[in-house]
């Protein structure tokens, strides 16, 4: 596969391709979490309700372990994954937080400091030297 | 004729629309993201549309891997807002215009832009919020001011469409929208940003330098923002800042010259820089 100049970017996956291609039924059991019946069925029975998807053994337990980052790494899109995080009753913010490996508190007080600087965290080689 | 007299740049960061539904607008961590919508809500009853043409991104919620259109242009009579997962926005159904969509679209893809057509599609928070912080609270069984013709974009899977093919579509729907023989004043919206990412353990990135400079392009040197690459986006505005390309639809629409009339710029509203931007056509 021919490098891509964006794998330079650290702590992100870009939801390419062959991204899509490896996460799709991960990011189709996702996305149904949308609607309230399916919410429903995965709460009574979510070894059942995760059969109905042809997600890989991994996928599914990356579910299970509500592995955050684990699932982006295996195809899954944030925006799908994000329908999960709301099944548990994570917000947006508190999902991000986890996904940073910092406590909510924390992150939130970043976020009302202006955020994560670019400066440093632009390119892999950035994150190597610390 | 039907004249697009101003284009309006916006985030639409969902935590905005659960703050309007849920009265806490008022919280001092809300209060500066929406004083910044003061002026505009005025400038909206001044300058009242007959139509908006409100670009945005679905976030999975009509469309999920399954179809991912790169342009969608919503043609039907009325869009009913989604649930994404919390339960639908207590707002109004959006009403289209769907004489104007169809005109739009016919002449967009004899332009050469190969548009999706949508006859029935729900919108998410990409569509409602943009147009909740420029009206205001609207009950549910109310009514937004105006039909609304949505431009869906994909920005989820990479790549979304480049700034550079945005902005020549916003020239397309300009072409239109002159052609069209009522009387419309009709307003253009483009949605998304700024810079935030969402996912993985560099989310929180935010970069206002960047976003300031962003701003001035859009104003003032739209030649200059449409060549921003994919990559510089990722990389200074963060994986979900890929949204800004969506401004340059609405920019493109626009004279080349045109008049600033409001800015307003605030971090943070939940993981995102909230960017916003009023600017006039002259005549």
């Amino acid at each position: 596969m021919a490098e891509k100049d964006y794998d330079d970017i650290p702590g992100t996956f870009v939801f390419d391709a062959d991204r899509s291609r490896e996460g799709y039924w991960l990011n189709q059991f996702c996305i149904s979490l949308r609607l309230a019946k399916n919410r429903e069925a995965f709460r009574d029975d979510p070894e059942e309700y995760m059969t109905r998807y042809a997600m890989t053994d991994e996928q599914k337990q990356a579910v299970r372990d509500r592995a955050w980052n684990h699932l982006l790494e295996l195809g899954g899109n944030i925006y799908y994954t994000s329908k999960l995080a709301s099944f548990d009753g994570i917000t947006f913010q508190d999902l991000a937080a986890k996904m940073t490996g910092m406590a909510r508190e924390d992150y939130r007080d970043m976020m009302l400091h202006g955020g994560r600087s670019v400066e440093g965290n632009r390119s892999k080689s950035e994150w190597e030297k610390k | 004729m039907a004249k697009i007299t101003a284009g309006i740049g916006c985030s639409h960061v969902p935590a905005i629309g659960v703050a309007m539904d849920t009265g806490i607008t008022e919280q001092p961590y809300w209060q500066p993201v929406f004083k910044g919508f003061e002026f505009s809500r005025k400038w909206c009853k001044d300058n009242k549309p007959d139509v908006i043409f409100l670009v945005y991104n679905d976030h999975c919620t009509a469309f999920d891997a399954s179809c991912i259109p790169t342009f969608a242009l919503g043609c039907a009579a009325e869009f009913t807002p989604a649930d994404e997962g919390w339960g639908p926005r207590p707002v109004p159904v959006v009403k289209g215009h769907q004489k104007l969509a169809s005109h739009i679209a016919q002449s967009v893809i004899l332009d050469e832009f190969d548009l999706t057509i949508m006859n029935e599609m729900e919108v998410d928070h990409g569509l409602t919020v943009p147009l909740s912080v420029m009206f205001g609270e609207i009950p549910q069984d109310g009514a937004w001011p105006c039909p609304v013709i949505p431009l869906a974009v994909n920005v989820v899977q990479y790549p979304a469409p480049t700034a550079n093919r945005c902005y020549n579509l916003g020239k397309a729907i300009r072409r239109a929208i002159d052609s069209y023989p009522e009387d419309l004043n009709v307003h253009i919206y483009g949605t998304g940003g700024m810079s935030h990412q969402l996912q993985a353990e560099r989310a929180g990135l935010i970069n206002a330098e960047w976003d300031g400079r962003f701003l001035d392009m859009i104003a003032n040197d739209p030649d200059k923002a449409r060549q921003i690459s994919h990559l510089e986006f990722l990389r200074e505005t963060g994986s979900e800042g890929i949204e800004m390309v969506m401004w340059l639809v609405m920019r493109g629409a626009l004279d080349d010259k045109v008049t600033e009339v409001h800015r307003h710029y605030h971090v943070p509203a939940s993981n995102t820089a909230v960017g916003h931007i009023i600017l006039e056509n002259h005549d």
